[in-house]
């Protein structure tokens, strides 16, 4: 009760996050960037493309950006706009996917081992090291290669991935916030341990999360777009900005396009959330913005 | 000191025992029989008694824990398995590419550190001024632009530009022919080198800022030390620490992760090598190699722990408080 009460005392004299956001110039840019590959995604989504994304147009082959494609056509004559848009909506998907899910286990691993402490806590953060023992798209590969390839194995393998990092971001505060008074306090008035954890302590450690997830974002977007490069992620004739890029290969001297468009959009995906992330840590964690 | 290096050496163990179990496991999670998925359409042309042999002969008709403890027994023997596709052992494959990984690797980080802590120690010194903007933008573009993505660009300008083909395919090693090697190894590490180079620049940018409102450096100004001492000496000095670290696990990262820029530049290393047995299920291959690099991995975390403790005694003090 009485960290509600300072809470709430708290809200009434500082502005919201948002607002904090938007004054940090990196946080508006980083924002306005994601909705607008919010808006294209959803646009693919709801199949908003100039033409169908897989529509051949056999005599239009390799044609150069114009007015009838605006970013102009790949080897089998489709619309690079379309892929372009269809893409986003793709990557969009495994993005979200992925964080969501190793968000999900990574803050219940990271909060419980940390609110239990001793052994339970000593083996599970063991287990995660287990997994830092690998480099990222390594054991992005190994799991592949165990499940197969596609888009619902990509968001997997992301969120396989990315888990134990969430969880070593979720234990940190949890450690020091579960010694404090009201913690104490809600435990003599006989809360139980999933109350208090879930009510109590997991609302006090949202910052550094809500950072990591903007962050993971964009390096989920770039192994996405790395693992499908390879083959191994979003499987043709589907569009995936990693698939278009690779496709490009051996044809960009005669069509650079086929290269700079996908290029591009992979660039402002990750700019994008790269910029929201470093905007909310400025506004979370103030002390770092003079670093930065 | 020591008292430390032995907890970080014990503490090592069982993250190299949970490496093994995993990759073991992890091999035998494969849906069906990993014999049969590896012969793939010829397996249907086995009959029950050639399909029993092969399993008696990879030992899979024998109890997991069993087949755990003769794997592990063989790998401390020094034998990783043998790759069917390639009709060699794991470890000899594995030991060929290396020395082409070890040099994009050492390459690609000089370059990064060159390039990083030279434009992250003048941004910081320069605080708020063009280079300092111009600093943060690089940052900000090498963070954003995925390595294949550079990769594919270099290859473009050189073969449109330069009519050069980076990517001819017929690796020359250094000993061979030391001008021919550079030439190949170069793009390759340009593309890795400028990638990491934008987390060097910020981390040396920040921990310069940090580093330059310390009371220390007030006091070295103060009593009249050359600018150049101040900032080489007093400050860059105890500002590289948090980037000895950085490079460390970067250079882990390029020991088996380069699988991207080796694929695009055709270099013959282990990151192209384990991807080429993913792709053809060649899993004795992907067994060994991924365990390689993850026991590669580790050790190097290890190292770079040990050196930043080395390095700022304070580190080991604090964590065994």
């Amino acid at each position: 009760m009485i960290a509600k009460i300072e809470t709430d005392q708290a809200r009434t004299k500082e502005p919201s996050v948002l607002h904090r956001l938007l004054r940090s110039r990196s946080g508006t840019l980083g924002l306005i960037i994601i909705i607008f590959y919010v808006v294209v995604a959803l646009a693919g989504v709801l199949q908003w493309t100039p033409y169908p994304p897989n529509e051949q147009h056999a005599v239009d082959r390799l044609s150069p950006p114009s007015k009838t494609y605006w970013l102009g056509t790949d080897l089998f004559g489709r619309d690079m706009l379309s892929r372009i848009i269809k893409g986003a909506s793709n990557s969009l998907y495994v993005a979200l996917a992925s964080v969501a899910l190793s968000t999900l286990a990574g803050t219940l691993i990271g909060t419980v081992s940390a609110y239990v402490g001793g052994n339970f806590d000593n083996l599970l953060m063991r287990i995660m090291d287990i997994f830092f023992a690998f480099p990222a798209i390594l054991l992005a590969l190994l799991i592949v290669t165990i499940m197969g390839r596609g888009l619902d194995k990509t968001i997997i393998a992301i969120a396989v991935v990315y888990t134990p990092i969430f969880a070593r971001v979720a234990r940190a505060p949890v450690l020091s916030v579960k010694e404090m008074e009201f913690i104490t306090a809600a435990r003599c008035v006989g809360m139980s341990h999933r109350r208090i954890l879930f009510f109590h302590i997991l609302p006090n450690t949202l910052a550094p999360l809500i950072v990591q997830v903007s962050l993971a974002l964009s390096w989920s977007l770039l192994t996405e777009a790395g693992l499908s490069f390879l083959g191994l992620g979003i499987q043709p004739p589907e569009p995936s900005w990693g698939v278009m890029l690779s496709e490009s290969r051996g044809l960009s001297e005669i069509a650079p396009w086929l290269m700079i468009y996908p290029g591009l959009a992979i660039m402002l995906g990750v700019l994008g959330f790269n910029l929201l992330g470093d905007g909310l840590r400025d506004v979370l964690d103030p002390r770092l913005k003079r670093l930065r | 000191m020591l008292r430390y290096i032995t907890r970080r050496l014990v503490a090592v163990i069982p993250t190299l025992f949970g490496v093994t179990v995993l990759v073991f496991m992890a091999i035998r999670r494969i849906p069906g029989n990993a014999v049969l998925t590896m012969l793939g359409t010829e397996a249907g042309m086995l009959t029950e008694t050639q399909r029993q042999a092969l399993e008696r002969y990879f030992g899979l008709d024998r109890p997991a824990l069993e087949q755990y403890f003769v794997w592990m027994g063989n790998v401390f023997r020094g034998d990783l398995g043998y790759s069917v596709r390639h009709g060699k052992p794991v470890l000899d494959l594995i030991l060929q590419r290396l020395p082409v990984t070890l040099e994009l690797a050492l390459v690609s980080l000089v370059i990064a550190l060159t390039i990083g802590v030279t434009l992250g120690a003048l941004s910081a010194m320069l605080h708020n001024s063009f280079i300092d903007l111009f600093g943060r933008l690089f940052a900000l573009i090498g963070l954003a632009a995925p390595n294949f993505l550079v990769g594919t660009l270099i290859v473009y300008v050189l073969s449109v530009y330069f009519g050069i083909l980076p990517n001819s395919g017929n690796y020359v090693e250094i000993t061979q022919d030391p001008a021919k090697n550079f030439q190949q190894i170069i793009f390759p590490a340009l593309t890795l080198g400028f990638s990491f180079s934008a987390s060097v620049m910020r981390t040396t940018r920040s921990a310069m800022l940090e580093v330059l409102g310390e009371d220390y450096i007030r006091t070295a100004r103060s009593k009249g030390l050359p600018p150049r001492t101040v900032i080489i000496h007093h400050a860059l000095r105890n500002a590289l620490i948090p980037i000895v670290t950085l490079a460390g696990v970067e250079l882990g990262y390029l020991l088996g992760g380069a699988v991207i820029i080796e694929e695009i530049f055709a270099l013959p290393g282990i990151g192209r090598l384990t991807l080429n047995a993913v792709s053809q299920r060649d899993y004795a291959l992907v067994q060994g190699a991924t365990l390689f690099i993850a026991v590669n991995f580790v050790a190097i975390n290890l190292i770079v722990d040990l050196i930043y403790a080395a390095v700022d005694p304070r580190i080991a003090y604090d964590r065994q408080n």
